[in-house]
């Protein structure tokens, strides 16, 4: 329930003509909620801009997988290309939006999502590149980890995957957007509370004077 | 031309232990799969090998960890295999953990004679520790290397006797900057061409960066992870 109000506050940074990565996980569900009229280009970043849905099975084709490893289809209008090509297309700034799963988010905007040390550190794939070179970065996670500590902290225990970089937060508790005054708290999920979000909320962060109160 | 070979046992030969080999494809998508297990038969040990991924446990780069041939891996995810992990943990196995844009444009430079290059890849992270920093237009980039492998292992579709070469799909992931990036870099293709079949106006990967070519007789093209529609 929480993903979903998640989700479907994520799908709506995505407007008609961006060029969109998605990360891997939860950030790929936010594919099939597009609004169908909406013009978007998915890119993937071993190779393909314009993923399509998944296939059926009759169009499966281990030549076309997406960043995940999972068979997907291409749409039209899709291109293929090599992945010095793909990464010059994200670090040159030229995809307009980046949703990316998190571990951890601090008040300055720096993400951590790629390593827990003392555990197996299976590598920072394309997130490292992605933070720095697509427009804007917008992170969904859930606010508190499942021991209930805030996942949103005034700096990362957790190694960094950029300094900075973060334009847009959104947890199962409310929406927070980054510039250079700091961290703000712009929206809050259905039924939840200014002074919840407080109490979940390691880092400092202002309430915006607009904030719009979901009911 | 004489790039033609009819099995890979004369290639492998030329590979010795310490090698450093530069490995295409992207998970287990596009790789060069007759290569890696030739290569495997051969058994050559202490070896270096630049890849994206490390294969899975039983299939791919996996085999020759399997094998126990890896020396170091420089690889931007390795997240698919249990053995990696052991060997890892046991300290047998090195790694270097490379962003997956900063290691495509370090073979695409290092293939195309540029010893480096700056990027804001890394920056604030344990990526850049040790690494040059400098200021351009008010932005912070850290310096990365080139990367040149002995010997380059690619996948592709098709291929003429110069070894001009079409990739097919995702399938192409990394291939054509592995290409550029070997001393003596192999290809594995699906399907032959004559000179002259393929439109020079299609080619992915000019012949120029091939030294050999070998047409695979089967490719068993894992899938990873089989996701479908319930149409």
């Amino acid at each position: 329930m929480s993903r979903q109000q998640i989700l479907e506050r994520a799908v709506k940074e995505i407007q008609d003509g961006m060029c969109v990565n998605l990360g891997i996980g939860m950030p790929t569900l936010i594919a099939n909620m597009i609004p169908g009229d909406l013009n978007v280009m998915l890119q993937s970043e071993n190779g393909l801009l314009g993923i399509g849905p998944y296939p059926n099975k009759d169009e499966v084709d281990p030549d076309l997988i997406n960043a995940g490893k999972e068979t997907v289809t291409a749409k039209a209008g899709a291109s293929f290309f090599d992945s010095a090509e793909s990464f010059a297309m994200i670090r040159g700034g030229h995809i307009d939006l980046a949703i990316l799963g998190g571990m951890e988010v601090s008040e300055k905007g720096d993400l951590a999502n790629w390593m827990i040390p003392g555990k197996m550190v299976k590598g920072m794939g394309g997130a490292m590149d992605l933070v720095q070179g697509a427009k804007r970065i917008v992170v969904i996670m859930d606010h508190v980890n499942k021991h209930g500590e805030s996942k949103v902290k005034k700096s990362c225990t957790l190694p960094l995957t950029g300094k900075n970089v973060i334009h847009c937060l959104i947890t199962d508790l409310a929406v927070f957007q980054f510039s250079e005054s700091g961290m703000e708290l712009i929206e809050l999920q259905n039924g939840v509370t200014i002074e919840q979000v407080k109490s979940n909320t390691e880092a400092d962060f202002t309430v915006s004077s607009s904030l719009e109160i979901k009911g | 031309m004489g790039k033609l070979l009819s099995s890979l046992d004369s290639a492998i030969q030329q590979i010795e232990d310490g090698a450093t080999i530069v490995v295409g494809g992207f998970g287990l998508s596009g790789i060069p799969e007759n290569l890696i297990h030739a290569l495997r038969d051969k058994g050559v040990k202490d070896l270096t090998v630049i890849s994206n991924n490390c294969g899975v446990d039983d299939a791919g780069l996996g085999l020759l960890l399997e094998n126990r041939q890896i020396k170091k891996m420089i690889a931007s995810y390795v997240g698919e295999n249990k053995l990696f992990e052991q060997q890892f943990l046991n300290g047998e196995l090195e790694v270097e953990l490379v962003p997956q844009g900063t290691l495509a444009e370090r073979l695409r430079a290092g293939g195309a004679g540029i010893p480096a290059f700056y990027t804001a890849t890394g920056v604030g992270t344990e990526v850049a520790e040790g690494k040059e920093h400098k200021e351009f237009d008010g932005r912070t980039y850290i310096m990365e290397k080139g990367l040149v492998g002995d010997f380059a292992f690619i996948k592709a579709w098709k291929s003429d006797p110069f070894g001009n070469l079409i990739y097919r799909k995702t399938a192409r992931n990394f291939n054509p900057v592995v290409a550029t990036a070997g001393k003596i870099t192999i290809a594995e293709v699906e399907e032959l061409v004559n000179i002259g079949e393929l439109d020079p106006d299609e080619i992915h990967t000019p012949g120029v960066y091939i030294q050999k070519i070998f047409v695979g007789n089967h490719y068993q093209k894992r899938i990873e992870k089989l996701t479908t529609t319930n149409a």
